[in-house]
């Protein structure tokens, strides 16, 4: 069995070799602490300013949010909500988190129709969020005059430029993995400062990852506050299980 | 049962317009199983429990899902979001899947090794095959209910094969589809397909299945027949009830189980990508093709075999071919003795040889392919089709080694 099993492990293991990834810049890996409800507040803050006026969570309620994220309603309805109902009134704290763009006019302004966000940490991953919001430098040729190093030829405009500033990339051959030379971008340079350093701008990036990563699957830390109970339990009683089949099994030969 | 022992009460009413007690004695508390049953043997009752699972959290999703192109989505995450524990019941039923494979590949091995499937349990390895078969058809169609990228163009690929028979291709296509694309159509005929056409099938198939079993009754990792055996009350000597023995000693393995169940369902549900593909995150849209198409782990195997052959028709017939061939596997072994135990180095030989092709093959079938991937695709291939060839070529004159009479 044994033998068995390394031989099987040693015909696979070359296949495993097969996977490769080309490396871009940014490239950075980032963490999201689900305990800093102070990082996801301010993700949530930078989110309701500067995204929602042309994407959506459309999934996701602003009050959920709210108490997920221990603010209160009135808190929520203050600094988070500032759309109207189809009735004219302010949105309610119970409603859902969409804008009022049309999808025509989104797919005339962009070119494409800004996608919901409320599973874009899932579908896209938030390492990749974080890179591709850093990612953007000048590019006179593009309409907006921004491209992205992460998510070339992007449809949206820097909507953090005041923040970030306008940066350039510097360019150097790097190698890939099958040992070609290329000349790509391998960082930025700051041409036009923002109101926030590269620090400050990386952590407003951070916390609004967080608050995306958050609002993809809000229910996660109940899922692992659950699941660590069942877990236990399910320990203590494998040990119960695993007496009363020797109990029974005792006269078997 | 015998009448000297009838039941009183309640129980003897029953018993007297309903088999109730006999039933449960034919297949439960005088079913004599061998009594060397192994690690192996876990998973017949694993993919029970399973099938329950899946029923029943089926029927809880079926109450808030919606099997509407605008709406399917948006309602997976209503599910998820608004209804109380609607991810824990999504989760289970999404891992469920998943894990029904897990358990029903090692279910399908454990009758390889220990020759489960041959005389005189044919049928039983027929009726398996055909739930086999119907788990696909299921797993296939509820996959692309969550209407995400990945369900509306895993189906569309995999609907499009059925374009490539002669003559009749493109009509049959447009008849599964009940439309030209995958549509709102396409979508309502497989959620009711999912959820009550196919699963009638496999209850009824298990049913079937079990039956066929118990009026044989179970091999074991020996290999032998116990009821050749048997003492003055007709029970076999190397027999044990399976209730209560078995029954509690699945509980032990139900429980090791559903500890590594819940470590996927409440820590790790995406797997990886694997379970629930990134991909499908995003709702479908029948205008932007993802990059890279690759169906479930548990079809990429046979989807592996499909794309290792260079002409389309010929990898359709190619990957259908890797499902029958199975069915046919109790005729293609000519062998006599039924374990690994006693049989041919070769056999062990091919086995492991089936494994790595499998494996590799499930592996490759996820990635995109490229020159080096299909070669070794076709390696693999090669390896798998080359299991059947092989069994039947050694199972003429096998050199086996002596099988005890008993179990010791």
């Amino acid at each position: 069995m044994k033998k068995s099993i390394i031989i099987i492990a040693g015909f696979l293991l070359p296949v495993l070799g097969f996977a490769s990834g080309g490396a871009s810049f940014p490239n950075d890996d980032i963490t999201i602490d689900w305990d800093d409800k102070a990082s996801m507040q301010r993700g949530a803050r930078t989110f309701v300013n500067y995204c929602m006026s042309c994407h959506e969570a459309s999934y996701s309620r602003y009050n959920r949010v709210g108490a997920d994220l221990e603010i209160d309603d009135a808190q929520v309805l203050e600094n988070l909500i500032f759309t109207t109902d189809k009735y004219g009134n302010k949105t309610k704290v119970g409603a859902l988190m969409t804008n009022t763009m049309s999808v025509d006019y989104a797919a005339e302004a962009f070119g494409v129709s800004p996608p919901d966000l409320s599973l874009i940490a899932r579908s896209r991953g938030v390492d990749w969020l974080y890179n591709y919001l850093r990612g953007f430098y000048v590019d006179e040729s593009r309409p907006f005059g921004m491209n992205n190093a992460v998510f070339e030829k992007v449809g949206m405009p820097h909507v953090l430029a005041d923040l970030q500033g306008s940066q350039v990339p510097k360019m150097g051959m790097r190698m890939d993995s099958n040992g070609e030379m290329h000349n790509i971008i391998v960082g930025f340079d700051i041409v036009k400062p923002g109101t926030l350093s590269k620090t400050e701008y990386d952590q407003t990036i951070h916390d609004l990852v967080g608050f995306l990563d958050y609002v993809s699957e809000p229910y996660r830390q109940t899922r692992h506050n659950v699941g660590t109970g069942v877990v236990i339990f399910l320990f203590i009683f494998l040990i119960l299980a695993y007496f009363l089949k020797k109990e029974f099994w005792k006269d078997i030969h | 049962m015998s009448k000297d022992k009838s039941n009183k009460g309640l129980l003897g009413w029953v018993d007297e317009r309903f088999p109730l007690t006999k039933m449960w004695e034919e297949h439960i508390s005088k079913y004599y199983a061998p009594k060397n049953f192994n690690f192996w043997y876990f998973f017949g009752s694993l993919a029970l429990l399973i099938l329950v699972l899946q029923i029943v959290t089926g029927i809880f999703l079926t109450m808030h899902y919606k099997p509407d192109g605008a709406q399917a989505f948006i309602s997976v995450e209503h599910i998820m979001r608004d209804v109380d524990w609607g991810w824990l019941i999504r989760y289970l039923h999404s891992t469920g899947a998943s894990a029904f494979f897990v358990v029903i590949y090692l279910h399908m091995f454990r009758g390889l090794m220990y020759g489960s499937y041959q005389k005189p349990r044919e049928l039983i390895w027929l009726f398996g095959m055909f739930i086999f078969l119907a788990l696909m058809a299921e797993a296939f169609m509820g996959y692309l209910l969550p209407w995400g990228q990945m369900s509306f163009w895993g189906a569309q690929v995999i609907i499009s094969l059925f374009g490539a028979i002669p003559i009749i291709g493109d009509d049959l296509t447009l008849w599964i589809r009940g439309d030209f694309v995958i549509s709102d159509a396409t979508l309502n005929r497989f959620f009711a397909l999912h959820v009550i056409a196919v699963p009638l099938v496999l209850v009824m198939l298990v049913v079937m299945h079990v039956i066929a079993l118990h009026e044989v009754g179970s091999n074991n990792p020996e290999g032998v027949e116990i009821k050749k055996h048997k003492d003055e009350n007709g029970i076999p000597l190397d027999g044990i009830p399976f209730h209560p023995y078995y029954s509690v000693k699945d509980i032990v393995g139900v429980v090791v189980f559903l500890i590594l169940f819940s470590s996927v369902v409440f820590f790790m549900p995406e797997m990886g990508g694997y379970f629930l593909e990134h991909a499908n995150f995003i709702p479908a849209n029948p205008f932007k093709t993802p990059e890279h198409i690759a169906p479930v782990w548990y079809f990429t195997p046979f989807y592996a075999i499909l794309r290792a052959v260079p002409h389309k028709l010929s990898g359709v017939l190619a990957m259908f071919s890797a499902i029958a061939i199975l069915f046919l596997l109790p005729w293609i072994d000519r062998g006599k003795v039924h374990s690994i135990r006693y049989r041919a180095n070769s056999f062990r030989w091919l086995l492991t040889m089936l494994v790595i092709s499998f494996i590799g093959l499930g592996y490759l079938g996820a990635l995109p392919p490229t020159e080096i991937r299909t070669f070794f695709a076709q390696v693999f291939s090669v390896g798998y089709f080359g299991f059947f060839l092989g069994i039947w070529w050694i199972s003429k004159n096998e050199k086996t080694k002596p099988v005890p009479e008993r179990i010791l």
